[in-house]
């Protein structure tokens, strides 16, 4: 099965993916050194199928050299870093590998408000 | 039902877990290993040089290679935090996050131990603002920014060496007179230009609006740093099934083995960081080694017990 997460390369993609996308997405922040963010990955896989036209899921890798202004916009300084926007806006902010059920629990709540 | 039972739950996934695993497999034990992350604290490590086979390694990479063995040899691995362990009659039912059972004639827990935080007001708060537990993990994150390490042992002492890579200027602070790590970091730590120590001093407030910005230390100095890396050692993981299934702990609450690595509790043996074994000298080689022990005294152990 092809994988539901977009990958974000650059402002110009995040702008548009992002910042005006018609659902709620969560962006994870990561690199490839940092092993809670690899083990993150396929947790996330797992989250936009089953959050599927509730949100939308999407990674950036911050070590890549066109997204390094993003990490440094979002403040980024600790990986895995899970933020989730909606309507351009961050409403919510998770840090940390968590199993599925918790993130999908702490996005359902935000979502409820 | 019985094709259900294990005959060997391992719970954590690091050096001494997937260490028990490779044993536990070549002694065709039904085996599972249950971990949160595989390779846990060591995925951490800047820079490994004295495990025997590898001559300049990072944590990251012993992982891969270790998990890497550990599945080519047959060893089931899955990914779960587990929170509960309770005992039915001769068997132990182990209960993850997600509320999924499995049922084993025996344990090993080897889920190893935790950052110790240092209990300042505002430090969970900041914790991803500037305060991070794992330089390695964080460190590309503050190039050309000043930073401190608190601590002085082989954590602190190795965190600040990968910071004064990246970072333009590197404070550590110690409470103690001297650092206490390996002398040959210490020496290494001690020809960096970049780094400065700041002994008999510890941190004493946080200061910042949305992230972190100065610290006061203890002689009243303020220090301006964007990030602060926390490596004052660590701690077991506390978890309530210790104190129902009556496992004996030090008063840190590191599990008390025999040189079989079994706790007071038959059934179940440690292995790793959070036990007393191995003269408390905590490393991934002492790790393996107690979970190997483990394995094959469980293995003597499921052949003589119905």
């Amino acid at each position: 099965m092809m994988s539901k997460i977009l990958n974000i390369n650059g402002e110009n993609e995040f702008e548009k993916e992002v910042l005006q996308s018609n659902l709620p997405i969560l962006v994870d922040f990561w690199a490839t050194w940092c092993m809670p963010c690899v083990m993150m990955t396929p947790i996330l896989e797992e989250l936009a199928n089953v959050m599927d036209g509730k949100i939308k899921v999407a990674k950036v890798n911050t070590e890549k050299i066109e997204n390094q202004d993003l990490a440094i916009k979002y403040n980024i300084q600790s990986i895995p870093n899970m933020k989730l926007f909606k309507d351009g806006k961050i409403i919510g902010e998770f840090i940390g590998l968590r199993p599925l059920e918790m993130i999908k629990s702490e996005i359902e709540e935000i979502l409820k408000k | 039902m019985e094709s259900n039972v294990y005959d060997l739950i391992i719970v954590g996934s690091g050096p001494a877990g997937l260490t028990a695993g490779i044993y536990a497999n070549r002694y065709k034990l039904k085996t599972l290993v249950i971990g949160k992350v595989n390779g846990g604290l060591m995925t951490e490590a800047y820079k490994i040089c004295n495990f025997p086979t590898e001559e300049k390694i990072t944590g990251f990479e012993l992982t891969e290679k270790m998990v890497k063995n550990a599945q080519a040899q047959g060893v089931k691995i899955i990914n779960k935090e587990v929170i509960d362990i309770t005992e039915f009659g001769k068997l132990f039912k182990i209960v993850s996050f997600d509320n999924m059972k499995f049922i084993s004639r025996s344990v090993i827990l080897a889920y190893g131990t935790t950052h110790r935080r240092l209990d300042l007001f505002r430090e969970k708060e900041l914790l991803g603002k500037g305060i991070s537990y794992c330089a390695t993990c964080d460190g590309m994150f503050f190039k050309n920014k000043v930073v401190a390490v608190v601590g002085g042992s082989n954590s602190a002492i190795t965190s600040a060496l990968y910071l004064s890579d990246i970072a333009k200027k590197v404070y550590i602070i110690y409470r103690g007179k001297k650092l206490r790590g390996e002398p040959a970091w210490v020496e290494s730590v001690n020809q960096c230009k970049n780094v400065e120590i700041i002994f008999n001093s510890q941190v004493a407030e946080l200061i910042g609006e949305n992230k972190l910005e100065k610290i006061k230390i203890s002689n009243g100095v303020q220090l301006d740093i964007n990030g602060l890396f926390i490596e004052i050692g660590t701690e077991p993981i506390k978890y309530d099934f210790i104190k129902n299934l009556k496992i004996d702990t030090d008063k840190k609450g590191y599990i008390k083995v025999n040189q079989a690595q079994q706790t007071s509790k038959k059934g179940v043996w440690a292995a790793g960081d959070l036990t007393t074994g191995s003269n408390n000298f905590r490393q991934i080689i002492t790790a393996c080694a107690e979970g190997a022990i483990a394995s094959e005294s469980i293995f003597k152990y499921l052949k003589t017990s119905i």
